[in-house]
């Protein structure tokens, strides 16, 4: 299987804080990964890299072929801890807006058919005026994973996808990715929930202060050594 | 092009519904300007004379520390939720929205000029002596010499501790020769003493040189962490 993503000694200092310490890895296409680890351990440090969003202190990345992310950002998704939307608008509103900067209508599909898709997928109804910021955090986040669905990315970079959503919906949120997966993506989920990828999650990657220190698909052994 | 036009479209669309939701830009801007108006007119009473004189300067603090306020307001809006981010993973051209953050902020302060300027009329009598066809032109210029230094600044500015303090404290030395041009050329059309016309030609050429310059800047501004 072919790699979407390598990354090479990756290191990201924060003034003398070190929040990547070479971390060098490569990850399939069309493979769903679960990144756990304890708070400061460096998940979103290495999502945010991925995604383009950190500078490197030093270290490489290279995906889909290529180490200029900028060129393939149109492929990616992202989803952050915080919604990345505008409270003070709807969500369809706001899924207009983002399908406009991915330029979506060029691509051969109507920008209002994409938005209503997406929102269909992650289970909320398009017809909601309300604004996002009156939504609960469950509805929140479900609409930020349909805005990183928008573009049909190939790459999908989740940061904490579950947090404040209920079990079914949690679940609910399992399926949808598992069938991402499936379809051939290649998605990364940094999660403190890792139970509810037992059995979707391809593989389990466990950092520690800012390296990769193990990869197993076995939820279990891995739980048994931390 | 077709797509930084489109993208500048929409992303200023954006901005001009959330201020309409809002309205915390133009409100804040209209309470600070109205305060200079009328603080200043009860502070001293001078005669229409003295008034043209001052007046262009006057008007055009009000109208800067006015304009601070909507900056500050542009990117704070980018801030929450970390909506910026989006904007960054996307295949979107930088100087899309730093078009439409410029121009979305001089409808802002043309539409405050528009609603303040009757008041300073009447607070301090002023009429136009010289050519008051120019007026129009020194507004229009002015306010882009303000906002396009002040958005590119505050985007500068965005993710240090204390930006309400760092916008002012980068802006202000730099737009000395725009202001100084825009209080020249104001008072020399509300005096009719001396032509305003190297002042205006100096802002037209302010205007294009800090419009280029900010262009080419504000990707690395955009992409800096």
């Amino acid at each position: 299987m072919s790699a979407a993503v390598i990354v090479t000694d990756l290191v990201k200092q924060f003034g003398r804080f070190a929040a990547l310490r070479g971390v060098s890895a490569e990850f399939a296409a069309g493979r769903l990964y679960a990144i756990l680890g304890d708070n400061g351990a460096g998940k979103t440090t290495l999502l945010r890299a991925l995604a383009g969003l950190t500078p490197l202190t030093r270290g490489s990345i290279s995906m889909l072929g290529t180490t200029d992310l900028r060129s393939v950002c149109g492929q990616l998704g992202y989803m952050a801890h915080p919604s990345l939307l505008y409270d003070e608008m709807s969500g369809m509103e706001n899924l207009r807006y983002f399908a406009r900067l991915y330029e979506i209508s060029d691509r051969g599909q109507n920008n209002e058919d994409r938005c209503a898709d997406v929102i269909r997928a992650v289970k909320l109804d398009s017809s909601l005026t309300r604004p996002v910021g009156q939504y609960s955090q469950g509805m929140r986040q479900r609409m930020s994973l349909a805005r990183a669905l928008l573009n049909d990315p190939k790459i999908l970079l989740l940061d904490e996808p579950f947090s404040n959503v209920d079990i079914r919906s949690a679940g609910e949120m399992v399926t949808l990715l598992t069938g991402l997966r499936d379809a051939g993506k290649t998605i990364f989920v940094v999660t403190h929930q890792a139970a509810l990828l037992e059995g979707a999650a391809d593989e389990f990657i466990w950092m520690e202060a800012g390296q990769i220190v193990s990869r197993t698909s076995d939820l279990a052994a891995m739980t048994e050594t931390k | 092009m077709s797509s930084v036009a489109g993208l500048t479209r929409a992303t200023l669309a954006k901005d001009l519904r959330l201020e309409w939701r809002s309205k915390d830009a133009i409100n804040s801007m209209l309470f600070f300007s109205l305060l200079v108006v009328v603080i200043f007119s009860f502070s001293f009473d001078p005669t229409a004379e003295e008034s043209r004189r001052i007046a262009g300067g006057l008007v055009w603090v009000a109208f800067l520390f006015a304009a601070v306020v909507a900056l500050n307001q542009t990117w704070a809006r980018e801030m929450r939720n970390q909506v910026l981010d989006a904007y960054r993973v996307s295949p979107a051209p930088p100087n899309a929205l730093f078009l439409a953050k410029v121009i979305g902020n001089f409808i802002f302060v043309t539409v405050l000029q528009a609603l303040m300027t009757p008041l300073f009329v009447v607070f301090y009598n002023l009429r136009a002596l010289g050519p008051a066809y120019q007026l129009p032109i020194v507004a229009a210029l002015g306010t882009w010499a303000l906002v396009v230094n002040g958005t590119f600044f505050a985007a500068m500015s965005l993710r240090t501790r204390s930006r309400e303090i760092m916008l002012p404290l980068l802006l202000f030395p730099i737009s000395i020769p725009a202001l100084l041009a825009m209080v020249e050329a104001t008072g020399a059309i509300l005096t009719g003493e001396f032509s305003a016309r190297f002042w205006i030609v100096l802002l037209a050429a302010y205007d294009v040189v800090f419009t280029i310059a900010s262009l080419f800047l504000f990707g690395l501004v955009l992409q800096a962490e």
